[in-house]
């Protein structure tokens, strides 16, 4: 493992060769915008809400699927960088149904308040106001396709960390929809193991404990954290 | 041939209503029609989503009594579980619904109709209005927003805010009420029982003031109806529906509430979205059905109030009866409401000494197990009927809601009317009697935006018309 050196926001610095953009920005206490990365998933660069400038090119990379490189030149914050990282919310907010108000993650929700952060006050773009069910088949858990904003951290978790494979992703584009056991009502489902992990991982009211009232689910993801601790580094240490 | 008033208020863009008067050629008033433009769709909002939800989605259809939608709501969750809420809930629940009653009708009451009451109803309108009243008499508004207040404020000490408390839910509430916020609510509540004391006063005085109009202020036969206790005492939150008649014969008792389809059926009118409820036995032809509800019908219903001083306030309240007949004027509501505040004083004075009332064991557990739920409750303006059909996982396939302001629909139109007749004046429309049917609109409380603008007069647009269409006379105001 080799050290490098590069710019972010002007100021020098060091990095490990192996590390994430993402990594290296966060480390120097940058902050930095992030949907579908988690701590202890693999990254798929699908928010943008990461990007970055580098100078030398004109192209915005994803921090969370860059690696460093020596000498990279990047900037963090920039009025075209705000602009596009709102409308990705926007974007979000008006692709399916988000009312706040009556939503069970009210408060407590990552796309709200990274839409508060980004002063986001208002959506630009025609709603789409798709017709979409709630699925609240599962014993423990609901899933509500008005709320997913396909950062697919449920997909990820479920295989990567359950090893259940429940959720997949059925459909392109707008369309997209995430489906238990290829399609099946989530509670007749017979891979899903029922241990929250999704519902744990999901930013928004996409997916909550079943008996949630407005404003009352709040999630925990920091399980994920000494998981993986103890599963690659033997570390098992509850924080 | 007829011609036609309308009275149509223009400055609000939702939650507004208007007013038509039909004159014959004779210039006599041959009807009169409330109606309600507005449209807000909530039980088609509902399907698809979860039962779980319904009391947070329901109380935003008003900002004025969102407590009372929670209640209904969790009450046809609570039905869906199948479960019986731990005790302590129900009491808070109560206590919850009653902050409710006393903000809503002292806002009613001192913001919106006192300002009519003290100043005359024809008086300046740009003055006959909250803000007029804090010049005039600055001590009765101020007791007014104080006595609001404190119901508010028993709202927010339950439930972290007084708008939208999402805090009533299936199966109970969310968090149990502290040793702390109980002392609160006991140290705001001897200034409260001054407070109401000043308003009857008030009221007794517009009795004589307003003599000559009570007549014409929508006093006519009708039913009543609404929920009473076990033993017939005066009921909020649970109870038995009772339907009394205006020769004041309990024409039902006893029925349990998710029977409500039984006696009340809705109509549907072209020129309104409110729907028209009305007493199913008697049908709805000709207004034969029309039943009143909210503090007047439930004064009417019950047989004793239940505490101190609201039964010695009811006992002196049934003086206005005549031959034993229920109180018909519609102007008595506004004395129903201030009774009503008392009791509602008395009750949370009564259930904050509770020794149970801090138990923490305030929510019940369980899945679906009912595939309906009905949950009724008293309103501020009247019963509320919240009808949930579900599927087997709980998801709304079809909902039913059956709101206070809808059942007086009939009653308030009759109202419009006997006014339009007792003050409409050929082809001139008076601001006396534009202001009356303004008042004999807020006589009910109508949970409507424009009925409740707090300060100023209701907006209206005035236009008298020729038997062939022609703007003959045009007023606007607001
Ligand atoms: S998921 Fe988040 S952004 Fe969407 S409605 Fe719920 S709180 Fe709002
Ligand atoms: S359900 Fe939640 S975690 Fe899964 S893709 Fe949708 S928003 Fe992301």
């Amino acid at each position: 493992m080799s050290v490098i050196t590069l710019t972010i926001n002007e100021q020098l610095v060091s990095a490990q060769s192996e590390q994430t953009l993402l990594e290296a920005i966060r480390e120097q206490g940058v902050e930095i915008p992030t949907l579908c990365h988690l701590e202890g998933l693999s990254d798929k660069g699908g928010c943008r809400l990461c990007m970055v400038e580098a100078v030398g090119t004109n192209r915005l990379m994803p921090a969370c699927v860059t690696k460093v490189q020596e000498g990279m030149n990047v900037r963090t914050e920039s009025e075209r960088l705000v602009e596009y990282r709102k409308m990705i919310i926007e974007l979000l907010l008006s692709e399916r149904n988000h009312i706040c108000a009556v939503c069970v993650m009210n408060g407590h929700c990552e796309l709200q308040s990274l839409a508060a952060n980004l002063g986001v006050n208002h959506v630009r773009y025609e709603y789409v106001v798709p017709d979409l069910p709630m699925d609240a088949s599962h014993e423990r858990f609901v899933q509500d396709q008005n709320r997913c904003i396909l950062c697919v951290r449920c997909v990820r978790v479920c295989h990567e960390v359950e090893g259940a494979h429940n959720w997949d992703v059925m459909g392109r584009g707008v369309n997209s929809m995430v489906i238990a056991d290829l399609y099946q009502p989530w509670g007749s489902s017979r891979s899903c193991t029922g241990c929250g992990k999704c519902v744990q991982v999901c930013p928004t009211g996409a997916l909550s404990k079943k008996g949630s009232t407005v404003a009352e689910m709040v999630k925990h993801h920091d399980f994920l954290g000494w998981i993986m601790n103890g599963r690659e580094k033997n570390i098992w240490e509850y924080r | 041939m007829t011609r036609t008033v309308m009275i149509d208020p223009v400055t609000r863009i939702e939650g507004h209503a208007k007013i038509s008067i039909h004159l014959d050629d004779a210039g006599k008033v041959a009807d009169a029609r409330f109606h309600v433009t507005e449209f807000r769709g909530f039980e088609k909002f509902c399907v698809g989503r979860s039962f779980w939800e319904m009391p947070g989605i329901t109380a935003r259809i008003c900002g004025i009594c969102p407590v009372s939608h929670l209640m209904a709501s969790a009450k046809a969750g609570d039905a869906i579980l199948g479960v019986q809420i731990p005790p302590t809930a129900e009491k808070l629940r109560r206590m919850m619904n009653w902050g409710q009653i006393i903000q809503s009708h002292a806002l009613s009451f001192f913001h919106l109709s006192s300002p009519d009451l003290i100043m005359g109803m024809d008086s300046d309108p740009a003055q006959r209005n909250i803000m007029g009243l804090i010049q005039q008499d600055p001590e009765l508004a101020r007791k007014g927003i104080r006595l609001r207040q404190f119901g508010q404020e028993v709202i927010r000490t339950l439930g972290g805010k007084s708008i939208h408390p999402a805090w009533t839910v299936p199966g109970g509430v969310r968090e149990p009420l502290t040793a702390e916020k109980r002392e609160k609510i006991a140290t705001m509540l001897p200034e409260r029982f001054d407070l109401i004391e000043t308003a009857l006063d008030l009221v007794y005085n517009a009795h004589e003031t307003f003599a000559n109009e009570i007549g014409n202020y929508g006093d006519f036969p009708s039913l009543f109806a609404g929920l009473v206790g076990p033993d017939g005492e005066l009921e909020h939150y649970n109870g038995l529906l009772r339907v009394v008649n205006s020769e004041g014969k309990r024409v039902e008792d006893g029925i349990a509430p998710e029977k409500y389809r039984e006696i009340i059926g809705e109509a549907v009118e072209p020129w309104s979205y409110l729907k028209f409820p009305y007493y199913k036995p008697l049908g709805y032809a000709n207004g034969a059905g029309m039943y009143r509800v909210g503090p007047l019908a439930r004064l009417n219903v019950c047989d004793f109030a239940g505490t101190r001083r609201a039964n010695r306030a009811l006992h002196e309240f049934r003086r206005l009866m005549k031959l034993d007949k229920p109180v018909s004027g519609t102007f008595y509501y506004h004395y129903a409401r201030l009774i009503e505040i008392l009791f509602c004083l008395e009750k949370i004075e009564d259930t904050i000494q509770d020794p149970d009332i801090l138990n923490t064991h305030v929510r019940s557990q369980a899945n679906v197990n009912k595939l309906v739920g009905i949950g009724v409750s008293e309103a501020p303006r009247g019963t509320l009927y919240h009808e949930y059909h579900i599927d087997e996982h709980g998801i709304i396939k079809e909902a039913n809601l059956i709101i206070a302001t809808g059942q007086n629909n009939l009653a308030m139109n009759k109202t419009v009317r006997q006014i339009a007749e007792a003050y409409v004046d050929g082809n001139n429309l008076t601001e006396g009697m534009l202001n009356r049917v303004e008042h004999g609109i807020r006589m009910y409380d109508p949970c409507l935006s424009c009925s409740t603008h707090a300060v100023g007069q209701m907006p209206m647009h005035v236009q008298l018309l020729s038997p062939d269409g022609e703007v003959l006379d045009e007023k606007i105001r607001g």
